[in-house]
């Protein structure tokens, strides 16, 4: 009944181009240079959308300072990139960043640090947990911002107040973040650990600690975010330079030719930062970023 | 190579009552293969063994002491899951034990006890066939070598007490053979007591020296878990005379297993 024919079967020809298969959305892959284009087309759209509304409204009034022409903010930008400052002799571009990102390096430096020590202590002994974990949930939910006041009063309006309002405005979240995480530590490991003998300093250090690093990592790229909100924000109350300061300053005269390329600048340095953490991540833990579809 | 003893052993979450009357001694080098229905607390049982969780009531003497209630080098442990350190490479993992044992404050050690350090887990790697696999992350070792490397990783701490806890339960059929017999050797070579806390009858047989069978003798039916599961069966194997099919039955039809079968096939090769 069910013989096969054992010749002159005819066999379909493979059809010239692959048949066109309707796939559910979540299947439909995207090639890499589709992705490149698609990633590209809302950047696309933003800028022509700019341009052309730039374009419009020079047209009507050539001294529009609303919506600047790219040519006149690369000249502003340019300008003050090379040419020093009249009264203080500074590239006023190369000393913002300098400033701003010293105070955001700092706080975001002691943060870590904080979520380092706190956190694995929280997370892995529990008397400290105990002792500290209901403090720093309580802290976390504090507006910082609401601290700013206090830190200038307490701290004067040096950069000891921003560093701290940055360190203090981060901290919090990523010391329970670390707590967290090293409470979700496999219990198997810690086990195994010592029953070869590790004791709580060195599982610390051999276990816990590379255990914890990519997600470290993480906690400050996500924390850079925040960071850069309560830069800004000190800088623009308190400040004599920094590129939050310079934004508000120029605000007064409605220089949007600087205003502009300042967010663009600070969206690079974010941009560049969060790569650099990427990359040190997949350095120090290699073992935390398989290899996939080589 | 120490004997252990339990005696009245209990163990209770909150109301409901895991264990209870639980009372065995095993001899030095002794392999106890514990069986059971899912759920019936053997597991509970090793991790108590283990320190990792403390009984609620009766005495666990190792040696000639009651056990720490903490995990110790004493007693070493395979898991299913979790078994090594995913951010160690195989030799790095080998490596661990002796930083662990004798590293002082920085975990480590270094010089001349590094490189013999080194020599021992070489051999050790060799010895479980993951030469090859050096420097490798777990996450790229297939699940028999990774149980491979944890059973080295645990042998080379020198534990007087081997606990598993279903060690090649997630393992391919023809892997765990290898598995079996590498274990075999193993236990043979060092001479430790081994507590197996397996799903397979065929695997309990076919390597223990005694099988265990926990189950409830009592039941409410108004309180499931009023009663808890103790030892109802202890069978000692003679290695030459391996278990008669009947006794595996007998097992089985205790466990309730489905997998009868294969257990006396297993068994019977």
């Amino acid at each position: 009944m069910n013989t096969v024919p054992e010749t002159g079967i005819d066999v379909a020809p493979p059809p010239r181009r692959r048949p066109r298969v309707r796939l559910r959305l979540i299947n439909a892959t995207v090639s890499r240079g589709g992705a490149l284009l698609l990633g590209a087309l809302p950047f696309a759209a933003v800028a022509i959308a700019y341009l052309l509304a730039s374009a419009q409204r020079l047209a009507v009034n050539p001294s529009d300072k609303l919506l600047p022409s790219p040519a006149q903010m690369w000249s502003a930008f340019f300008d003050l990139a090379t040419v020093p400052d009249k009264r203080s002799g500074d590239l006023i571009l190369w000393a913002d960043t300098f400033a701003s990102l010293i105070r955001l390096f700092a706080g975001v430096g002691v943060a870590t640090l904080a979520a380092l020590c706190l956190g694995v202590a929280i997370g892995f002994i529990p008397r400290v947990r105990a002792f500290l974990l209901p403090f720093v949930t309580v802290v976390c939910v504090i507006p910082p911002l609401a601290l700013l006041p206090i830190l200038f009063i307490a701290l004067g309006l040096g950069e000891t107040a921003k560093i701290t309002l940055i360190a203090v405005g981060v901290a919090p979240v990523m010391v329970r973040d670390i707590a967290n995480r090293v409470m979700e530590l496999p219990p198997e490991l810690v086990a195994k650990a010592q029953t070869l003998g590790g004791n709580s300093w060195t599982m610390v250090l051999r276990l816990v600690l590379p255990q914890i690093m990519p997600r470290l990592i993480t906690c400050v790229r996500l924390a850079l975010g925040p960071a850069w909100l309560f830069l800004i924000a000190a800088e623009a109350i308190a400040s004599t330079e920094g590129l939050g300061y310079r934004i508000f300053l120029v605000r007064r005269y409605l220089s949007m030719d600087v205003i502009l390329p300042y967010v663009a600048w600070i969206t690079l340095l974010a941009v560049i930062t969060d790569w650099l953490l990427v990359r040190l991540s997949h350095f120090i833990s290699p073992w935390a970023h398989p290899v996939q579809n080589r | 190579m120490s004997r252990i003893v339990v005696h009245g052993l209990e163990k209770s979450y909150g109301d409901a009552r895991v264990l209870e009357r639980v009372n065995v001694t095993a001899e030095a080098g002794e392999f106890l293969s514990l069986v059971g229905a899912s759920g019936c607390g053997k597991s509970t049982f090793l991790r108590i063994l283990l320190g990792q969780e403390q009984q609620s009531g009766g005495v666990v003497v190792v040696g000639d002491r009651p056990i720490v209630p903490e995990p110790t080098p004493q007693r070493g442990i395979v898991f299913q899951r979790y078994s090594v350190f995913p951010h160690l490479t195989a030799m790095q993992n080998l490596l661990l034990v002796e930083d662990f044992r004798s590293g002082g404050p920085f975990g480590r050690v270094f010089g001349a006890r590094r490189k013999s350090a080194r020599q021992q887990a070489e051999t050790m790697l060799e010895r479980v066939g993951l030469a090859h696999a050096r420097d490798l992350y777990p996450a790229s070792l297939s699940g028999g070598m990774q149980q491979r490397l944890a059973i080295a990783q645990t042998l080379l701490g020198r534990p007087q007490i081997l606990l598993l806890d279903e060690p090649f339960g997630a393992l391919d059929p023809g892997i765990r053979v290898e598995m079996h017999e590498l274990l075999t050797e193993l236990w043979t070579e060092h001479g430790m007591t081994v507590v197996m806390v397996t799903h397979d009858i065929g695997e309990a047989f076919k390597l223990g020296t005694r099988v265990l069978v926990f189950d409830k003798v009592r039941h409410d039916p108004q309180f499931p878990s009023a009663y808890g599961a103790t030892i109802t069966y202890d069978l000692k194997l003679d290695r030459k005379n391996r278990a008669s099919a009947q006794d595996v039955a007998k097992v089985a039809a205790m466990v309730g297993t489905t997998r009868l079968d294969s257990a006396i096939a297993t068994t019977a090769s």
